[in-house]
């Protein structure tokens, strides 16, 4: 069972890269980026998951119930947080590509090479 | 002491933050007077931090959660001289880049200067924190505020697709690094370096702890520009604001290449001792791809700013070489480099914002004799270019000593001639931008180099003077830093500790008492060799050789050039159409590159 969860992260980032690298379209591209990053969530979140376990609140539970580990989960938190902001930036960046070229496909805005 | 290591991030952040809430209300100057005020104050923290730390090492728990019998579960800053030296290095350069900006950046300057604090708080958080998790979160920070301020000039296009590219391919690389973090605390429970590094010290690494070991390092060498993970940084520098470029390629790319050390110290050297020579070689195949890809594409350009972009890209092969020997005496010499080099490439980014308002345009080939009239600018630009080469006395010709020294000792000595031969070849390119632009000689065109977009000038009063002196005092205090008495010893001392692994762990978990480290100077000095000097001496006439040949190359006889263009053209061609600038052909070589990585590790070790 955590194995399946295990390699559903590994696809979960590979099909979100692939995804990215084929992108012809920065929103679609920064979509794939949520993609990827919801892999870590599901690696952090399994890496504390215990069978059988509660959410780890611990009012009025007796002392030594089985608890998941709730550091993966404030981990995952701030890792929804950080990589909102990231997301929010590339967005922002896409929308002003659009205001600029009338494209959002990053094929045809480059204008950097070599 | 311990209450004053949270500053060189918190002064900056508060400073951010009141900046924003006070924006409207109180007059421009006044906001730049807050602004470069919390970055003179941050710098100064930062040296008091540098200076005690060379005593011993300094520890800030954050909330009060001091580690129990060993276990640390708070989040630390921990901090010995080499850390407390980026963090003085980034903080000066924030520093240096806001006096600089006053007239600068006068659009939106308050969202500018904002977006600069974070970026300086989150460098030095970066460089401080003693904690895996916490790295993460200053990665994303310093990424953030680097993203937005790569896309500052948002009515151009090339600024905001360099700042795309920047973004999409280090947010990989940020994610690559999380997956490695939470194999590691799926193996140990700890996310504190230390208590990592205790719990994985006894037995020799698995597959997993190797997994994870790979995806740390590719995250962190996504940061720092390591070739084929590269393609990002010329893109970001050829469109950032000249001041922003002196913060990526002075601290920031670097900051990557501190943190492998860091990391590798602290948690996996002794996991990974019986794989040494994999690790190593490896490492150093990667910083020689870095060093020579990055000189060529260097001696390619014609926009001044992307041409030191891509020498930075080199430089950093260099010092990854350098880790990559995993040698506290080579270790020394990176940090060396990261000093001399992040003054000098930073002055040398502050003279591009200089041409760009005096002249109006940042293409060599456009400026082509038009720096004539800026006498002073080109002597400055001829001092940076000569302290990048590693001429002795000056710039990072103590670094090349040490990384020479180190390298013949692993049986690495052809390291130094790749050194020797990319340094040369990059400042041969600097030199022959120079010798375009404030001399007036070659030609004003070349159909060897890639034509880029130019910028257009701020159109605003301008005071390139005051500009000049700022990027001056960078180059100056660079080309010293091979002079600065004592330095030698004191990195090597510095160098010593940070790879004293054990020292370390009982510092942080058991809040051992150090003696006054300072009382073991002068450590034990280099010996005089004249192989660096040696070295120094043919990079410069490399440096010589290739300006010439970028001047001078058609007055080469027919049959010579077009011999010489069927050899080489076909392999340029290649190399050129890889930097294709766009942003799905960057993330393919990124994760190409970070299976190769992984799996030559996972196989071999």
């Amino acid at each position: 069972m955590t194995l399946l969860a295990y390699g559903v992260a590994v696809w979960v980032f590979a099909i979100g890269i692939y995804g990215a690298i084929v992108s012809r379209n920065l929103i679609h591209l920064a979509l794939c980026l949520t993609v990827t990053q919801s892999s870590t969530y599901i690696l952090l979140l399994t890496v504390g998951y215990r069978h059988g376990a509660g959410a780890p609140i611990f009012e009025d539970v007796k002392l030594g119930t089985a608890a998941v580990d709730p550091v993966v989960q404030s981990l995952t938190l701030t890792d929804v947080v950080v990589s909102v902001t990231v997301i929010a930036l590339i967005l922002a960046l896409a929308l002003d590509v659009h205001r600029q070229s009338g494209s959002v496909d990053p094929d045809e805005i480059s204008t950097l090479n070599g | 002491m311990s209450w004053a290591l949270p500053l060189p991030v918190a002064v900056p952040l508060i400073a951010a933050a009141l900046l924003v809430a006070t924006g409207g209300l109180l007059p421009r100057r006044v906001l730049k007077a807050i602004a470069i005020g919390a970055a003179a104050t941050a710098t100064a923290f930062a040296l008091v931090i540098l200076a005690a730390s060379e005593r011993h090492d300094l520890l800030h728990w954050f909330g009060g959660w001091h580690p129990h019998h060993g276990i640390a579960l708070g989040i630390s800053f921990t901090v010995d001289p080499l850390g407390a030296g980026m963090v003085a290095l980034s903080s000066g350069l924030v520093l240096l880049v806001l006096v600089y900006s006053w007239t600068f950046m006068r659009r939106q300057s308050q969202t500018y200067d904002v977006l600069i604090l974070t970026f300086g708080a989150a460098m030095a958080g970066f460089a401080l924190t003693g904690d895996i998790f916490n790295m993460f979160v200053w990665f994303e920070l310093m990424g953030v505020s680097a993203y937005a301020l790569a896309g500052f000039m948002v009515e151009e296009l090339g600024p905001l697709q360099g700042a795309i590219n920047f973004a999409v391919t280090n947010t990989v690389g940020a994610y690559l690094t999380l997956m490695g973090i939470a194999l590691l605390y799926a193996r140990t429970g700890a996310l504190n370096l230390a208590q990592i590094g205790r719990t994985l010290e006894h037995r020799p690494a698995d597959r997993l702890v190797i997994v994870a070991f790979a995806l740390v390092v590719t995250g962190l060498m996504v940061r720092a520009a390591i070739v084929p993970f590269h393609f990002w940084l010329a893109d970001a520098h050829a469109a950032s604001p000249a001041p922003v470029c002196a913060l990526l390629s002075g601290a920031m790319v670097e900051l990557g290449i501190f943190f492998i050390a860091r990391v590798y110290w602290t948690v996996f050297a002794a996991p990974l001792h019986v794989h040494e020579a994999g690790v190593r070689d490896v490492l150093v195949a990667l910083g020689v791809a870095t060093a020579l890809v990055g000189a060529a594409m260097c001696l390619l350009q014609r926009h001044v700013k992307r041409l030191l972009a891509y020498s930075t890209i080199s430089q950093a092969g260099i010092m990854l070489s350098g880790v990559a020997l995993l040698d506290p005496r080579s270790l020394a010499g990176v940090a060396n480099l990261v000093l001399a080099h992040g003054l000098l490439k930073g002055g040398l980014f502050l003279i591009c914002g200089v041409l760009l308002v005096e002249l109006h345009h940042i293409d060599e080939l456009r400026l082509h004799g038009a720096g004539r009239r800026l006498p002073w600018i080109g002597v400055l630009w001829l001092a940076g270019t000569i302290g990048l080469v590693g001429v002795p006395p000056v710039g990072v010709f103590l670094a090349h000593q040490f990384l020479n020294a180190d390298a013949r000792e692993h049986g690495f000595a052809w390291l130094a001639a790749i050194g020797a031969v990319a340094s040369g070849v990059c400042a041969g390119a600097m030199l022959r931008a120079g010798a375009r632009i404030f001399l007036g000689w070659g030609s004003d065109e070349d159909e060897l180099l890639t034509p880029e977009p130019d910028e257009d000038a701020p159109e605003h009063d301008v005071r390139g003077r005051l500009m000049g002196i700022v990027a001056g005092v960078a180059i100056v205090l660079g080309l010293a830093a091979s002079l600065a008495p004592g330095l030698e010893a004191r990195t090597e001392l510095a160098a010593a500790r940070f790879a004293d692994t054990s020292a370390y762990r009982a510092v942080v978990l058991h809040g051992a008492a150090q003696g006054d480290a300072a009382a073991h100077l002068p450590h034990s000095l280099l010996s005089v060799d004249t192989a660096p000097a040696l070295y120094g001496l043919a990079a410069l006439a490399i440096a010589a050789a290739t300006a010439a040949f970028g001047l001078w190359h058609r007055r080469l006889p027919g049959g010579l050039r077009r011999a010489g263009a069927r050899v080489l053209w076909p392999p340029v061609t290649v190399m050129r159409d890889a930097h294709s600038g766009i942003v799905g052909d960057y993330l393919l070589w990124l994760s190409a590159g970070a299976v190769a990585v992984g799996a030559v590790w996972a196989l071999t070790l």
